[in-house]
């Protein structure tokens, strides 16, 4: 007997498929660098003497409109897992390209906005705010460009997965989506925190 | 040892793999388990010759290291005499490597990668892929932390610990340091998430939390500190390395002068700030190194004392607990840096009730002898051992807990006696007992006894030798990571000690060789063992052919009792394992 | 959880829904932070507590949190007390903070 069991059908006593119980396991500890990362934020913040205001020193339009395509590109991407759930296989891999554009969006609107601030000699070594506010958007950044790298995995050579076992294609869309919510979350608590307030 | 490596292609007929995925990129959790066991007892050895050339240092400050001292650079040891910047750095890299490349290697992903699918009836882990990854990006991360030796300016060299503000402008070898910790922690969180999911999913029919054999329990409970508790220092990896690449101040105060020159930086950091991060990550992970040895020592006194575990229930619950505490006790590593009585108090506090459940345990064990026919194999004297050495690393943990004493203690040789007694003759000990233990099962042939005992014997006095004088050097006031402490009366005063110390670690290190030539020589040459349960246990890793084949199991067991029934009376024999339906 | 194609059909309805008002209290968190509230401490309170409200949303909605197994509970638990520890102690302990003046 070698073939794991629960990978696709759920566990009697847990009900849930392997890969969701891990899943939210690894969201769990990304909870924890985050965590970190927001815990070390004020600490420095209410250590300092003065700290910019966020408002005054970012581009919070640009922000917003990073925000709004966040948010569309979870809707998209649980979109995509409904319609692959019913067995709408077109409609699903329209959905997912789609986050992976709204998320290669996100990425363009970061690179304009850290280019502007490289353009006026801003970096890190400024000062803590800069120092924070590259850092955390930063991480969050590459965490983005890891979820770009599961989808398009998953919608190019792990597609065949779809053909042969659909519902475990189900499965590992919803996971890659439950992480591309959390990436979502993450911003919807940075971009007040570093930009607003 | 032969495993086969048989897997199946898309109609089921057995496929065999080609060399380069059955004994390299291998997804079989024991091959990755060996292939972790073996990685780690490397790092294990050079992180103790790492120790060894130090304590010359320390026995003989300023004199040139016999035979081997020319073989170094001139930077490093000129005429063969250390300078104080490579005594840093060996003292730095023996903590990191012993710590993050060998004990918690060999215990979590040597043994608890083997053992724990086993254990649990499993086929394989969860997630068999996520777990070769979780060793490939283990060894680069290992092999970083090696070659930052070369890197410009020598390794890293600001204590395993890495405060800051020393360690951000130290040489490029903390930048290695840095990224090899990521890797490392990277492979970690792989590693943890497979062991939970395996232990929640794949238990076989029967087989209910309650009736877990406690290292299951154990290697369970590490996960999720390992789970939870690394990404904090992944985080401050990530901000140090900032602050070294970047230039940003997360850990650099306004106005630092170092050797005369303000530091051009924007300042406002905050090194506590380094400390917390830091600690939150390594008060549990002392955990994560001394669970896996409770759980390795609870194995094999049943089976060697042919007895249950004493207080089983309570034990689950201890280590439950234990796990939890750890979480909130970290900042006693910390009661020096001005934290306000308040909150020393939390921790002072949390830190006495930790040691609760740690003083159950281990009379748990020592209860569990109670009565029992004991036989005294190599492993169950290693086992043995360490219930009373630990229990003197765990009770001179408390004088450090108690803010007060904790005021003369903090950062003296009596700190480093008291966790080298927890993690060396304990812990390493009870790795020790479970490469003896579980010998058999992975090659088919049983260790040499007469060369087992010798290095039993031998290290048990050497450990001793080295560390219990440390306890008296360190009330003496003689500091931590102090190049010569005879440079101060007080410490010229207990030279002597730290001589003997440094003797006895040379002993000790001889004594390994037999370790080293048993392991290797018994691998064709020692007992063949008759059955495949050579020990006569009830735990269902011993249920399985020898060495276990591809999928463990050739029929799926189901479990009909708990995992400790030895002696029961009216029982046929001895022993009842889990998986027999009568008793 | 196994759906039927018209529970999943509803769901996305619902997400439609979900998304608006998530566009909704973006617009709102951004127009709030030009109000003055007085103290610092208000001012971070409510731009905390909108964007709890939507994170609550993605949670609960996108993520399926609402109607999800306890053992997720009992992880996501664990994993918020821990937060929460790490988040306030290095505050509690430093000698800038309110705690220690």
């Amino acid at each position: 007997m070698d073939e794991i069991p629960y990978t696709v059908k759920p566990h009697p006593l847990s009900g849930l498929y392997s890969g969701k119980l891990g899943i939210w396991l690894f969201l769990a500890s990304e909870v924890m660098l985050f965590g970190a990362l927001f815990s070390s934020y004020i600490l420095l913040r209410v250590g300092s003497d003065s700290w910019p205001v966020g408002s005054e020193l970012l581009n919070i339009p640009l922000a917003m409109l990073n925000t709004f395509i966040l948010i569309i590109s979870s809707v998209t991407v649980v979109l995509g897992w409904a319609s692959l759930k019913l067995g709408e296989h077109g409609k699903a891999k329209m959905y997912l390209w789609v986050t992976v554009l709204l998320a290669f969006g996100f990425l363009i609107v970061k690179g304009f906005e850290y280019g502007a601030k490289f353009s006026h000699h801003i970096s890190p070594a400024t000062n803590n705010f800069y120092a924070t506010y590259f850092t955390m958007t930063g991480l969050h950044g590459l965490h983005i460009v890891g979820g770009i790298a599961v989808f398009v995995y998953l919608l190019t050579s792990g597609s065949k997965l779809l053909e042969e076992n659909p519902e475990h294609y189900t499965n590992r869309i919803e996971c890659a989506g439950l992480y591309w919510h959390f990436v979502d979350l993450v911003w919807i608590f940075l971009f007040p925190a570093l930009y607003l307030l | 040892m032969s495993v086969a490596h048989e897997t199946h292609d898309d109609h089921g007929h057995h496929v065999e793999l080609p060399f380069w995925r059955k004994y390299v990129f291998s997804t079989d959790h024991k091959v990755i388990g060996i292939q972790y066991a073996v990685t780690a007892l490397f790092f294990l050895l050079f992180g103790f010759t790492l120790m060894m050339m130090m304590r010359w240092q320390l026995a003989y400050p300023g004199q040139p290291m016999p035979l081997i001292g020319t073989f170094f650079s001139e930077a490093n040891m000129p005429g063969g005499i250390m300078v104080p910047e490579f005594y840093n750095q060996l003292g730095a890299m023996h903590g990191t490597i012993m710590v993050f490349l060998g004990v918690v290697p060999l215990a979590v992903g040597g043994f608890g990668n083997y053992v724990l699918p086993l254990q649990v009836g499993a086929p394989d882990m969860s997630f068999p892929k996520l777990n070769m990854a979780s060793y490939w990006v283990f060894l680069p991360g290992g092999l970083i932390m090696l070659a930052s030796f070369y890197a410009e300016g020598g390794a890293a060299q600001s204590g395993w610990t890495s405060y800051s503000p020393l360690s951000n402008t130290a040489p490029a070898g903390q930048t290695w340091w840095l990224i090899g910790m990521i890797f490392l922690i990277t492979s970690s969180l792989l590693g943890s998430v497979n062991f939970i999911v395996t232990t929640i999913q794949l238990r076989v029919e029967g087989l209910s939390f309650f009736r877990l054999p406690f290292f299951t329990w154990a290697q369970f409970v590490t996960a999720f500190l390992l789970l939870l508790a690394f990404p904090p220092l992944e985080a401050a990896g990530v901000m140090q390395l900032m602050d070294r690449v970047a230039g940003s101040s997360f850990f650099l105060p306004s106005g630092l002068v170092i050797s005369g020159q303000l530091l051009d930086v924007a300042g406002g950091g905050n090194p506590l700030l380094w400390q917390h991060l830091f600690w939150f990550l390594a008060h549990p992970e002392v955990y994560v190194l001394i669970l896996p040895a409770l759980g390795i020592v609870s194995e094999i006194i049943t089976v060697n004392s042919r007895r249950p575990l004493w207080g089983y229930r309570t034990l689950v619950y201890s280590i439950i607990s234990l796990g939890f505490l750890s979480f909130i006790v970290w900042a006693h590593h910390m009661f020096m840096t001005g934290m306000g009585t308040a909150m020393s108090n939390f921790f002072q506090t949390t830190t006495m009730i930790i040691s609760i459940p740690s003083v159950i345990i281990l009379t748990a064990l020592a209860l569990s002898l109670n009565g029992g026919s004991i036989r005294f194999p190599t492993s169950m004297l290693f086992a043995l051992a360490f219930i009373p050495m630990f229990a003197i690393g765990g009770l001179t943990g408390l004088p450090l807990g108690l803010t007060a004493a904790d005021l003369h203690l903090h950062d003296t040789y009596y700190v480093i006696a008291h966790f080298h007694y927890v993690v060396a003759p304990g812990t390493v000990f009870a790795l020790l007992a479970g490469v003896y233990h579980w010998y058999p099962k992975v090659t088919g042939r049983k260790m040499n006894e007469a060369l087992g005992k010798l290095h039993f014997w031998i290290s048990l006095i050497g450990i001793n030798v080295v560390f219990m004088p440390m306890f008296f050097v360190g009330m003496a006031g003689v500091s931590r990571r102090l190049y010569d402490q005879t440079q101060y009366a007080y410490g010229a005063q207990v030279q002597g000690l730290t001589a003997m110390s440094s003797w006895g670690a040379w002993f000790l290190g001889a004594a390994q060789i037999f370790f080293i030539i048993n392991f290797f020589w018994s691998r064709k040459n020692g007992e063949k063992v008759e059955s495949d349960n050579p020990w006569n246990a009830t735990t269902l890793e011993w249920a399985t052919p020898t060495p276990p084949p591809h999928g463990n199991f050739p029929e799926v067991p189901k479990v009909y009792r708990g995992p400790y029934e030895y002696s029961v009376p009216g029982a046929k024999s001895d022993f009842s394992p889990q998986h027999v339906e009568e008793g | 959880m196994a759906e039927t194609a018209e529970e999943i059909r509803e769901h996305s309805k619902v997400y439609i829904k979900i998304l608006i008002a998530l566009l909704a209290l973006t617009l709102l968190t951004v127009a709030v932070s030009y109000q003055d509230f007085g103290s610092v401490y208000a001012s971070v309170f409510v731009g905390l507590l909108i964007a709890t409200i939507k994170g609550s949303l993605v949670a609960c909605y996108f993520m399926h949190l609402i109607d999800e197994q306890k053992i997720i509970y009992w992880v996501l638990g664990i994993a918020v007390f821990f937060f929460t520890v790490l988040m306030a102690v290095p505050y509690l302990t430093d000698s800038n903070s309110v705690f220690n003046r």
